[in-house]
Parts: C-alpha cells; structure tokens; sequence
C-alpha cells in the first residue's frame, strides 16, 4: 500500500447522507473514527444503520457526503481502506458447508492460530463439526473469532456483533474490543444493547432522520434486504 | 486475554494472492465434494436424457449414430446450465461472497477458483462419461476421441460463460429462467464448434481447426469472464 506507517488511521465522514430505495435515511452525519476510538451506531430498525456500514465499506455506493479515510476521500481511498478493514456484516461470512477450522483458513488462518481463536470464542470441541450442525450463536461465534486472530486488521466494522450471542460471549468480545482499542485499533459497530467499553461513543441514527418515520410495516425490511 | 500484544498501527496486510487463490481452490472443492448431490444431478440428467432418448427416436442404429453428436452435446450445455445458477447462490446468501468481494485480492481470481472448481466437478466428470454415452448410441468409432476433447474443452468455456450470468442474477430470486436466457446465446459458439468437432471426426475429416477455435473461445473466456462476472458480483451487492 502506499502509507508506510499510518501513524493514525481515522476514518472522516462529513455531511453524509444516504439513500435507499428512492428514500433519504439520514443526512447531515458527522463523525470521526481515530485510532483506539470506538463508535456505536444506534437507530430504530430502518434507520439506515446497515446502509450506513455497507456505505463505509464501499459497498453501497448511493451516498452524498464526503468519506475519507486517513484524509483521502472516498473512492480513490478505498482499496487502502479495505486493506486494513474487517468487517462482519448480517450473513456473518460463514459457509455452513465447512468446519469452523475450515472457515477460518478460508479467511487465511493457518491451523495454530486458527485453534487458539475458536479456543477462545470457546468453540474448543467443535473445529471439526460442520457450521451446519452449529447453533445460530455458534455460527456467530465462528465469525466472531476472526477478531481473535493475531495480525487483524485495524478497522472493524461489526453489524450486530452482539446478536445471538450469549453472555459469556458477549463479555469475551467485549474484552477482546477493549484490547484491541488499547492497541491502537478502531471499532464501529451498531447494536442495541450496551456495552461497556471506556470511551465509547454513541451516535444515534434517528436523529439524523430527515423526514417523520413511516410506519413500521414499511420500515424494518428494507435494510435487510 | 488475547495472545497478542504488538499495537495495530504498524498494520501491513499480508499478501496473499497465490495462497489465498490455493486456499480457496481448496475450501471450494472441498464444499463441491460434501455436496455430493449437486455433482450427481448434472450427471444424472446427462444419463437419464440419453438414454431415454433411443425409447423416443425408435432404436434404429442409423439414425442414433446420425443423432448422437449433437444429442450428447445439447444434453451437456443444458446439464451445465442446470448447475450453474446455485454457483454464487450460497456465497451471497451467507455474506462470503461480500467478503471476498472486500478482500484486498483481486475478485477475479475468487471468481475463478469458484469456476475452476465448477468445472471439476461437472464439466469434467461430463466429457469423462461421454464415450460411455457416444456407445450406447452408436456413435461411430472415428468420433470418440473428437467428443471426450470437444467436450473437456467445451464445457470449461461454458462454466466461465456461465459464471457471467450466474454473478448477473445472484441477487434475484427466482432467476433460473432469466439465468438460462441470459447464458444461452453465449453458449451457441461453443456448441456449434463443439458438435462440429465431432461430425467431422465421425466424417473422417480433421477436426483439429474446431478443436483449436474451441481452445481460443476457453482462452478468451478465462481471460475476460471472470472480469465480467467481478464487475457483475460487485453490482449484485450493490443493493
């Protein structure tokens, strides 16, 4: 890549606004992600928290706004930005079809390493069974224990990291976010439930709503399309 | 906590194109081979449609060995066609496919990986039965060795053409027919070429000409299709 040594990596987002389907979600979104800082999205299901994260990765391209990260805008900046992104969406990347061991070499794991993260997202027993037979929080789980391998990159953004897991798994990430944060590391996640890490910052999506929320039959589906 | 201690702001990426394409060469075949039932439905149809196709035409030998090139051909560009729409079906639904599509590797070689494999387990196991198949309908003894490399060649370029239309509907629903309309012109080159090769060599003529226009269409195909199908994958998630 063409930095040699970000000395920090951060992650601009100025007057953005998004859109789905015809329909503005937000607009007017201002923040800054630095090194060792964390940022929990929130919003009413619908607010456009997904769109928001697939917006930042590059994958939804219908924004207004400027991205930049380490201040190069978006989308000259974009490879460099993948290369030091993780990102954990809804289908959590997970093939059903493979081992969690397998899974994990998929993403480029070799064995040693790959055995110590499911060790400690407390999958020890079950490297050998297939996905499938895994519960849904397992599976979770799974795609979870990538945070867990050494060498991750610096920027995650996780959608929903939380859901599906129980408690002790949801305290486990919290301690491997807190960790990652004092090296230096970025979160951005959305979730609803709180959590306890120093320094966290909210954001609330429905405050940057632009028009009154339609009803909730018409809401809710479309971010998960 | 964790086992790693060294801050991340002195994060390089690793590159890994040779061995991420070998790591996903190997988790794709070994997903193709657990999945045993999608190779034999492909292969099944092949048979089955054959063989019923004597009970429908009358077993004459003259007319089968009159029909048996071009049957055999048509019965595998469908059997591959059959195939081909789950081909990024799972990887979408479970957001790999988003994954490889952020990787820092190029698309291109997932893409390919993906179609290799592909065509391991259905193009390849097609041209291996086909001199059963060419003997069950008399298919005379000059063209043999034409269909098994027509074939071998053939359906490798149909996997990539496919893959086109494949990444073009993964995001539909139901896109089995949309996919068949999509793929089936692109496949009519391959299939004249194909069926020509193998009437020639059943005429005693050479067939080495269609053979090698069927080597260039697998040539240009590797080279541009999994260009066309990243692009395609890309504006599939786009939404």
């Amino acid at each position: 890549m063409a930095r040699k040594s970000p000395s920090s990596n951060s992650l601009q987002v100025r007057q953005l606004s998004c859109e789905r389907d015809g329909r503005v979600l937000f607009a007017g979104l201002d923040f800054e992600l630095g090194a060792g800082q964390a940022l929990q999205v929130e919003g009413a299901n619908g607010a456009g928290k997904t769109t928001l994260l697939r917006t930042l990765i590059g994958s939804a391209g219908d924004f207004t706004g400027e991205i930049a990260w380490n201040e190069r805008a978006f989308p000259a900046a974009l490879p460099d930005l993948r290369a030091h992104l993780l990102y954990i969406g809804h289908g959590a990347g997970v093939r059903r079809g493979l081992t969690p061991l397998e899974n994990l070499a998929w993403y480029g794991a070799g064995r040693g390493e790959a055995m110590r993260a499911l060790e400690q997202v407390d999958l020890f027993g079950f490297e050998d069974s297939l996905c499938h037979q895994l519960s849904a929080g397992q599976n979770r789980r799974v795609a979870l224990a990538r945070l867990f391998l050494p060498g991750a990159p610096p920027l995650w953004i996780l959608d929903e990291p939380l859901a599906a897991l129980d408690v002790a798994g949801v305290s486990a990430l919290q301690g491997q976010m807190a960790c990652h944060l004092s090296r230096g590391g970025s979160i951005l996640f959305t979730s609803h439930q709180p959590l306890a890490l120093a320094g966290l910052r909210t954001l609330n999506l429905s405050e940057y709503a632009t028009e009154e929320p339609e009803p909730l039959a018409e809401e809710g589906t479309d971010v998960f399309a | 906590m964790s086992s790693l201690e060294q801050p991340v702001l002195d994060y390089t990426p690793r590159a890994r194109n040779v061995a991420g394409f070998v790591a996903l060469l190997r988790s794709e075949l070994l997903l193709a081979l657990r999945r045993s039932a999608d190779i034999a439905n492909p292969l099944l149809f092949f048979v089955t449609v054959l063989a019923l196709l004597p009970l429908g035409v009358g077993p004459e030998p003259d007319l089968l060995a009159r029909l048996a090139p071009g049957m055999i051909w048509v019965v595998a560009l469908l059997a591959t066609l059959l195939s081909q729409e789950s081909l990024f079906r799972g990887d979408f639904e479970d957001g790999s496919l988003e994954q490889l599509a952020l990787a820092p590797q190029p698309l291109y070689f997932a893409v390919l990986a993906k179609v290799s494999v592909h065509w391991l387990v259905t193009g390849l196991p097609l041209a291996l039965l086909s001199p059963l198949l060419g003997m069950m309908l008399n298919l005379p003894s000059g063209g043999y060795l034409s269909l098994f490399l027509s074939l071998l060649l053939g359906t490798a370029s149909l996997s990539l053409i496919g893959a086109v239309g494949a990444a073009l509907t993964v995001g539909l629903r139901r896109a089995g027919l949309l996919l068949a309309l999509i793929v089936m012109p692109l496949y009519v080159p391959v299939l004249i070429f194909g069926t020509g090769a193998v009437q020639a060599a059943v005429d005693g003529y050479a067939y080495g000409p269609q053979l090698a226009i069927l080597a260039a269409l697998l040539a240009g195909g590797t080279a541009l299709a999994p260009l066309a199908a990243a692009g395609a994958i890309r504006i599939s998630l786009d939404n």
